[in-house]
This record gives structure tokens, C-alpha cells and sequence, in this order.
């Protein structure tokens, strides 16, 4: 840890990062240093371009950064902005576990057997084209509950990448290894358990690690369209529902500081997950 | 651990391809790879198979193996028909392809452990493997981690821990540099010399074929024949440095290679007349000589 505080490598990030929220604490007060007459032609351009006379556009408009620390500080007490990080976390993580659940034994299938192959590999390739947002009114439909709607369209952002992935893995380990693994007199079982299974964990990593992000992209998204499952609004939504419902209620503030949540709340998932695949495929990082 | 209690006896074998074809293809666009090729595999000798690069040798090996079948003719291990892959016939080959995902330890392990016969016998002799490689402090090491020499001599005791009747080594120094393959080339000599076991070795290199060898058969450009059989009396054990200074064993890499350099002019001039003329006249002015 000590070594890591020391390294350049971490004081290269810890100053991007500072100059950002600079940049951005600047661009943001805009609307102050941008009064004076010095500023008059600058602000004519900005005119005739469209924009708002007196302050930078787009930078201009975000809530400066101090404020959005602030707003972050008061929702940390609130419970609801916790109901809606763990109802993201449970749904990204439902779906997610799903699509693993189902995806790998599926890809594999469809890789080790000619006639699963043929059966269902168009079908697959059919409905993959489908986004999964396109699922949301279908979705809300037939499942029973508003959870269970959004649980399945997080399923399928995952799935069909963990599929191809695995399918793709599977089909490009060495011929070689197969042969050996015959010559020496393994069966089929013993060739699928310890050659085809091993051969296909890098892939089953990289798809899910995918997967996990086409994930959170989607259960926001699926989030706001649904109304985030919640009895009482604003409650228990899901930090999708949470940005939608600060975009309604006028707190510009709390809009981005569900951005950022998210952003944390993903970095969290992958890093976890390659967490776990390190430890899954030892012999990747010997190298 | 005395050698002799764990070493166990090796029954070498001896295989016979007669008139063996390959093509591959559909009916009108079939291509001959290995045409009519007959030879025999002597029994407890060290055969080695030279011939130009992309003729045909891979295709042979993957008929010994049992991975294919022969379009035409029989290949027979000790008078039964090969049908399929067997551990009587193991394949070391071109590039390593220990799996990457098993230590060394496992590698070699893996033919006892997928037959289920993994006994205290079977893993005192890997233990010995391990140690005739001379990998013991690599034992739980992903090949990844090991150089290219260590990791032949990983694949070389996963195929000797299943007591093959015949090893197939298909270029298995190919892409070591030279000191590391003229290393290797004395260990497997040597290896060779201590179990006698029948070897078939495929190489493009003539400096390895005759060291090597026993017999050397030299092989015709695609379709794949036998063109010349050398028999190799040099003495054994044999050491580089002895090798390279003997006069008989420049003899036969000549006798070689001139079988093989009108091998390469035939194929080269197959592309067009005026290549066919440039090798004619040269055999002309080769033979006034």
C-alpha cells in the first residue's frame, strides 16, 4: 500500500483527477467571472451560436462541483438513496448471476455439440440483434412482477455477450490439445472437464466482465422507463429511478451525484469480478 | 527410490504403412497430400523423416497418430490396423502443447489421471520423469512460466509416463534457438539411448536428422513419397562435437542433401517452363562437373 501511494503511477491519477474537478468548479461558476463588459464579444459569439448568453455552454449549466459534494453529503443520510443503490446492486447482480447461470452452459453447448448448434444457434442469433431496452414494454407485460421485468432485461445486456464469448472461447482452443488430450486416453467427459472448461475460462472472464457493464447500462435505462418498480416514488427506485426523480423534482445537484454513483457502483462490480478472475485462471497473470 | 524398480518395462513397436493415400477434397477438386507411401517403422530405433517444408509430413503424422484415416492402403502397430488415437502412439508436437492451464506437475500427470490409473506407481515414475528432465523446481509452475527447452522436456515426460510402444515427435525443436536445440538434441540422444524405444522424428533440419537417426527417410515434395532410406552406422552414444567432425557423417548429409535439393528444383520448376529450363540446364551443367 505504502508502495502504491509513492508510485508515479497513482499520483498521475490523483492529479487528473484534481485538475478535472478544477476545470469543472471553473467552467461552472461561469456565470460569475463571465459578467464583465472585457467579456462582451465572446459572449455575442456564444449568442449567435445558439447558447445562453452569460455563461459557458454545457459547462456553464452542470452544478459545480462543490455543490454536488454537498448535495452527496445530504443524501448520505437519507435511506432511500441507499434503498436505491442496493436496488440497482440486487437487480445488476440477479440478472448478472442469471445470465452466468444460463449463458455458460448454454455457450458451451452450443460449442461442443453440432446438433445444439444447428437447433439453436439461429434463434440465438435472431433475438441478439434485439436491444435489450426494446424488451422493457414486452417485459413489463408478461412477467408478473415490475422486479422480475427488470431482473430479466439486466438478464438479457448480460447474456448474449457471456454466450458469445463463451461459444467463441470454446471453439478457438488448439486442436492440439484436444488430440493430446485423445491420445493419451481421456474420454469425452474428462475432455470436456479438464480441456474445454479450463481452455474457456479467459473467455467466460472477459464476456463477463462485458457483461457487467452492458449491465448497469442497462438496468438504469430500464430503470427510468419502468418507473423503478417503487410503491412510493423516490423510494426503493434504484439509482436509475433516483437520477430520473432528481431530474423531475428540479436538483440538478443530486442528478449528477447519481452519475457518479453509478460510475462507483460499476467500478465496484468489475473490479470484483476481475478480482475473481484472477483467482479463476491462475496460470493468465504468471506470465 | 532405486531406478530399476520404477522404470518400467518398455515394449517397443514397430509400424508398417503400406500404399497409404491421402487426398483431401471434394471428388473434383481432390489434392493428393501423400501419395502411395510405403515404409516401415523399425522396431527400438530412432527413425527420422526429412523432406522439404510443406510436404506432407504433418499429414503423415496425423495418420500415425490415428487422428485421420488413410484414404487408401494400411497402417499397421505391430500388425494391427491403426483406427483411432491411442496411448500406444503418443504425438509430441511442433510447439509446445502442454496445457497452459495445468502446472508442470499436472501436465505430466495427466495421461494416468485421465485413464484413472493413478496409482503410488504411476506417481513414483512421474516423480522420476520429473527428475529426468530435470524440472523438479518447476514442478508447480504453469508452462507459461517455463522457456521453451523446458517446456519440450515437460511434453517429453508427459508422453513417456504412458509408455508409449512408439513416440511420434513432430519438429519438436523447431523454434528453440540453436544453442538451446543443440542442447536438446544431446538430451534427447541420450534419453533415446537409455530406453531404446522405437522414435519417429520429423524434422526439416539435416544437421538433426543425422545426428538423430538411426535411419533417415528422405521424402519427396507433395504428393508425399519416400524417395531414399539412409541407414546411419554412426556409433553410439553420441556427442555433438564427435558428430560434426566425422567424415561419414558428412557423407551421408550430403548423400541427403542432394536428395533433397532436386526435391526443391523439381517443385520450384513445376511453376513454369522457363523455371523447368533453369533447372535443367543447371542438372546438365551439375552432372558435366
Amino acid at each position: 500500500m505504502k508502495k502504491f501511494l509513492s508510485s508515479p503511477a497513482f499520483w498521475r491519477g490523483a492529479a487528473s483527477i484534481v485538475v478535472f474537478l478544477v476545470l469543472w468548479e471553473i467552467g461552472a461558476r461561469s456565470k460569475q467571472w463571465m459578467s464583465p463588459e472585457f467579456f462582451m464579444p465572446f459572449k455575442e459569439l456564444l449568442g449567435a451560436m445558439g447558447f445562453k448568453k452569460d455563461y459557458l455552454p454545457w459547462i456553464g449549466a452542470v452544478p459545480a462541483p462543490s455543490g454536488v459534494l454537498k448535495a452527496w453529503i445530504a443524501v448520505l443520510g437519507q435511506q432511500g438513496y441507499w434503498q436505491s443503490w442496493y436496488m440497482s446492486m440486487f437487480r445488476v447482480m440477479g440478472g448478472f448471476v442469471a445470465a452466468m447461470i444460463v449463458g455458460i452452459p448454454f455457450g458451451l453447448m452450443l460449442a461442443v455439440s453440432r446438433v445444439a448448434h444447428g437447433v439453436g444457434f439461429p434463434v440465438f442469433e435472431v433475438l441478439r440483434p434485439i436491444p435489450p431496452l426494446a424488451w422493457v414494454p414486452a417485459s413489463i407485460i408478461f412477467w408478473p412482477t415490475q422486479e422480475l421485468a427488470i431482473i430479466f432485461i439486466t438478464f438479457l445486456g448480460a447474456f448474449y455477450t457471456i454466450v458469445i464469448n463463451v461459444l467463441g472461447g470454446a471453439r478457438s482452443i488448439d486442436v492440439r490439445y484436444f488430440q493430446a488430450a485423445q491420445s493419451m486416453g481421456s474420454s469425452n467427459w474428462d475432455i470436456f472437464r479438464r480441456v474445454i472448461l479450463p481452455g474457456t475460462l479467459p473467455s467466460i472472464v472477459v464476456g463477463s466482465a462485458v457483461g457487467m457493464g452492458i449491465t448497469w447500462e442497462v438496468v438504469v435505462a430500464a430503470e427510468m422507463i419502468s418507473g423503478g418498480g417503487s410503491q412510493q416514488a423516490g423510494v426503493g427506485g434504484g439509482l436509475g429511478f433516483f437520477i430520473w426523480n432528481s431530474y423531475v423534482g428540479g436538483s440538478y445537484e443530486q442528478i449528477v451525484v447519481g452519475m457518479i454513483s453509478i460510475g462507483i457502483a460499476g467500478f465496484i462490480s468489475s473490479e470484483l469480478l476481475r478480482w475473481g478472475g484472477r483467482y479463476a485462471t491462475p496460470w493468465l497473470k504468471a506470465r | 527410490m532405486a531406478e530399476s524398480t520404477i522404470k518400467p518395462k518398455i515394449i517397443p513397436g514397430e509400424i508398417a504403412l503400406q500404399g497409404v493415400s491421402k487426398s483431401y477434397g471434394a471428388i473434383h477438386f481432390r489434392k493428393e497430400v501423400v501419395h502411395d507411401c510405403s515404409f516401415r517403422i523399425e522396431r527400438a530405433k530412432l527413425t527420422v523423416m526429412v523432406g522439404p517444408s510443406g510436404c506432407g509430413k504433418s499429414t503423415l503424422i496425423r495418420l500415425l497418430a490415428g487422428f485421420e484415416q488413410p484414404t487408401e492402403g494400411t497402417i499397421t502397430l505391430d500388425g494391427e490396423p491403426i483406427t483411432e488415437p491411442s496411448r500406444d502412439r503418443l504425438v509430441v508436437f511442433q510447439e509446445t502443447a502442454l496445457f497452459p492451464w495445468m502446472t508442470t506437475w499436472e501436465n505430466i500427470l495427466y495421461g494416468p489421471r485421465a485413464r484413472g490409473e493413478l496409482s503410488r506407481e504411476s506417481l513414483e515414475f512421474g516423480e522420476f520423469l520429473l527428475n529426468k528432465v530435470g524440472l523438479q523446481e518447476f514442478r508447480d509452475k504453469y508452462p507459461g512460466q517455463l522457456s521453451g527447452g523446458m517446456q519440450r522436456r515437460a511434453e517429453l515426460a508427459r508422453a513417456m509416463i504412458n509408455n508409449p510402444k512408439v513416440m511420434i515427435l513432430d519438429e519438436p525443436f523447431r523454434g528453440l534457438d540453436a544453442m538451446t536445440k543443440e542442447l536438446m538434441w544431446e538430451y534427447y540422444a541420450r534419453l533415446y539411448e537409455e530406453n531404446r524405444r522405437t522414435n519417429f522424428f520429423v524434422t526439416t533440419d539435416i544437421d538433426e536428422a543425422v545426428f538423430l537417426a538411426d535411419r533417415i527417410l528422405v521424402m519427396s515434395n507433395i504428393p508425399t513419397q519416400v524417395r531414399a532410406v539412409i541407414e546411419v552406422d554412426l556409433p553410439r552414444p553420441r556427442k555433438l562435437i564427435d558428430i560434426f567432425e566425422n567424415d561419414r557423417a558428412n557423407d551421408i548429409k550430403k548423400q541427403a542433401l542432394s536428395i533433397l535439393h532436386a526435391e526443391a528444383m523439381r517443385s520450384f520448376s513445376r511453376g513454369s517452363k522457363a523455371a523447368a529450363d533453369f533447372v535443367d540446364a543447371y542438372l546438365k551443367r551439375a552432372s558435366r562437373a
